[in-house]
């Protein structure tokens, strides 16, 4: 693409040239024509100029289509296998395939909700709190760009990469819940979930018109990639759900350590690498924005796995492993609204205070209060996220990201507290406070509803069992087979 | 015929395997168990909690021979096994009834 519009501006200065140099001639010639350039070398020129600047638009286009497509592809390998490892591994052993189900129902189930409704609910016209039905079904949603989202995609690529988010929110609940909810009451539950919690959350902060929409929105709040949209519902409605549905039988005297660290560990690793595509993908484009959120997702989780490693050997004596790659999870939950927004060495901030942070969370505060919540959901989703989009307030510059529009000279409107625009720690606040509460209102009625028709806890003795032969008939490891 | 079995340390296998076959003694059965006598256990950490891990991998060697060897064989043993700390293990030793090679019907000491 780029070698031909080099092509065709090397022909259009060569014509250009060699219409002067015949210009030239013809001026030095004694009673030849006047004009040094005829009307059809100019129409030729424009038309080349034309030709070029199609082909330049068609170039950023296809690079910037190319990597959120990339990127989608990242963010679903964060549900699929990154999250059913991760969370897999914590697990014990007889409720491994239960645990990764629930994952990967959600990529079937969410998909043809989102493609049928969701994303109408989520990015369609509608008011401030949820989109419309314009595009139930897709209708609409071909592939010319929808210049209200992202100018340089397809809408159709732009569709497909909010669906992987959309695909991993749910998932990220069950780390609450785990070992102990029916698989027929979570596929009801959190299928519901996403349209009555998700899809008006999704459009609050990232839909046309939406009420904290960065753009426009009535209270603008700076959410890059999902801080309050992803990890703040995911984790408050895990909070919720840990506390509605009760401890796991045993808890917490018998201790029910993690079944395979080492699935842990790739779990984590891969959410590392997919958190690529979930942040630097939220650019959506391949330009320098693109570049910033990389490099800050990288480095938050790096400093959070230090900070979390370091709370803990301290506290502890020894750094664990599952301490390492829980502080990078915390990490990257915490940037992710920041990402397209703060200097690189603000990430490192943001990372190593999240490290400390959810550690403490996890550590003192769920011992303290006693709540089973198994795989520490809303520790680091609930907590990284809430702290992430309060620090995106204090951190944001708009050097980086002129998210709220540039002055009459042409530099960035200040954005954040670095910037002097100390106000928008208040409507980080108010964005914060608007996701707990969707999620605390929407999660308890639709668990109460749930459980009041399909009932949402497995019996005592299919939770003994395990949920693999309780719910799914099979064994995860069959070993001497 | 004495059966013996031996509940020893798993890093120790090796060095009794080859001091049972040194002394002759061919036909063991191993098993990989779990357990503990006076040896205190591990402890390991979980989200920040100490725990202590009680069931502790040991390895079991189960051998019947003649009562002719027993001694070699438990001397084999100790000598191979015993490190002078807790947790080194036990030795237990049982009378057997019968023993039968399967292949060819054989039965008593020259099937062992």
């Amino acid at each position: 693409m780029f070698r031909r519009a080099s092509l065709l501006l090397l022909l259009s200065a060569c014509l250009g040239f060699s219409s002067l140099a015949l210009a030239q001639t013809s001026s030095s010639a004694p009673a030849a024509a006047q004009a040094p350039v005829t009307q059809a070398q100019i129409a030729a020129l424009e038309q080349s100029v034309r030709t070029t600047q199609a082909a330049t638009a068609a170039a950023q286009s296809a690079a910037d289509n190319a990597w959120m497509l990339v990127s989608a592809a990242l963010v679903l390998l964060m549900t699929g296998p990154g999250l059913a490892l991760f969370y897999g591994g914590l697990v014990r052993k007889k409720n491994i395939l239960g645990t990764m189900m629930q994952s990967f129902a959600m990529m079937g189930l969410v998909t043809i909700l989102w493609a049928v409704v969701g994303y109408s609910l989520a990015f369609g016209h509608g008011n401030a709190f949820i989109g419309g039905f314009e595009h139930v079904f897709l209708r609409g949603v071909g592939l010319a760009p929808n210049t209200d989202y992202a100018p340089t995609i397809p809408e159709q690529t732009y569709m497909i990469y909010q669906l992987m988010f959309a695909i991993i929110t749910p998932a990220l609940i069950t780390g609450a819940f785990a070992e102990r909810m029916k698989f027929s009451a979570m596929a009801v539950f959190l299928s519901l979930w996403s349209l009555l919690v998700y899809s008006p959350m999704a459009h609050m902060v990232w839909g046309v018109g939406g009420f904290l929409n960065a753009t426009g929105g009535h209270i603008p709040s700076l959410d890059f990639a999902g801080g309050t949209v992803v990890h703040i519902t995911s984790g408050v409605s895990a909070l919720v759900t840990c506390i509605y549905l009760g401890k796991r039988i045993g808890y917490p005297h018998l201790n029910m350590p993690p079944h395979s660290m080492v699935l842990s560990f790739i779990g984590a690793c891969l959410l590392w690498v997919g958190w690529f595509g979930f942040n630097a993908g939220s650019a959506l484009g391949s330009g320098p924005l693109a570049t910033s959120a990389f490099i800050n997702t990288h480095f938050a989780a790096a400093a959070a796995a230090l900070g979390w490693t370091i709370a803990e050997w301290i506290h502890n004596g020894k750094p664990t492993a599952l301490g390492a790659i829980s502080g990078a999870v915390a990490g990257l939950v915490a940037i992710t609204p920041a990402s397209g927004y703060v200097q690189p060495f603000s990430a490192l901030a943001i990372g190593l205070i999240a490290g400390v942070f959810c550690s403490f969370m996890v550590f003192a505060v769920k011992s303290r209060l006693r709540y089973d919540d198994s795989l520490d959901a809303f520790g680091v989703h609930g907590a990284g996220g809430t702290l992430g989009a309060l620090l995106t307030g204090l951190f944001a510059t708009g050097a980086i990201n002129a998210a709220f529009g540039k002055n009459a000279n042409g530099s960035p409107l200040p954005t954040g507290a670095m910037d002097g625009h100390w106000s928008q720690m208040l409507n980080q606040l108010a964005g914060v406070g608007l996701a707990w509460g969707i999620s605390i209102v929407g999660t308890l009625v639709l668990l109460f509803a749930v459980d009041k028709v399909i009932g949402l806890r497995v019996s005592p003795e299919e939770e003994s069992v395990g949920l693999d032969l309780s719910q799914h008939g099979e064994e995860g490891y069959d070993l001497n087979s | 015929m004495l059966k013996i079995e031996a509940v020893l340390q798993p890093s120790k296998l090796d060095a009794v395997k080859d001091a049972l076959l040194d002394a002759g003694i061919e036909g063991m059965t191993i098993l990989e168990a779990r357990g503990h006598g006076r040896q205190k256990g591990h402890t390991e950490f979980y989200r920040g909690r100490e725990y202590t891990v009680d069931l502790l991998p040991k390895v079991k060697i189960e051998i019947v021979v003649t009562d002719e060897l027993k001694e070699k064989a438990i001397q084999a043993i100790i000598g191979a096994a015993r490190t002078g700390r807790i947790g080194d293990g036990k030795i237990f030793v049982s009378r057997v009834e019968e023993a039968i090679r399967i292949r060819n019907d054989e039965r008593g000491e020259t099937a062992l």
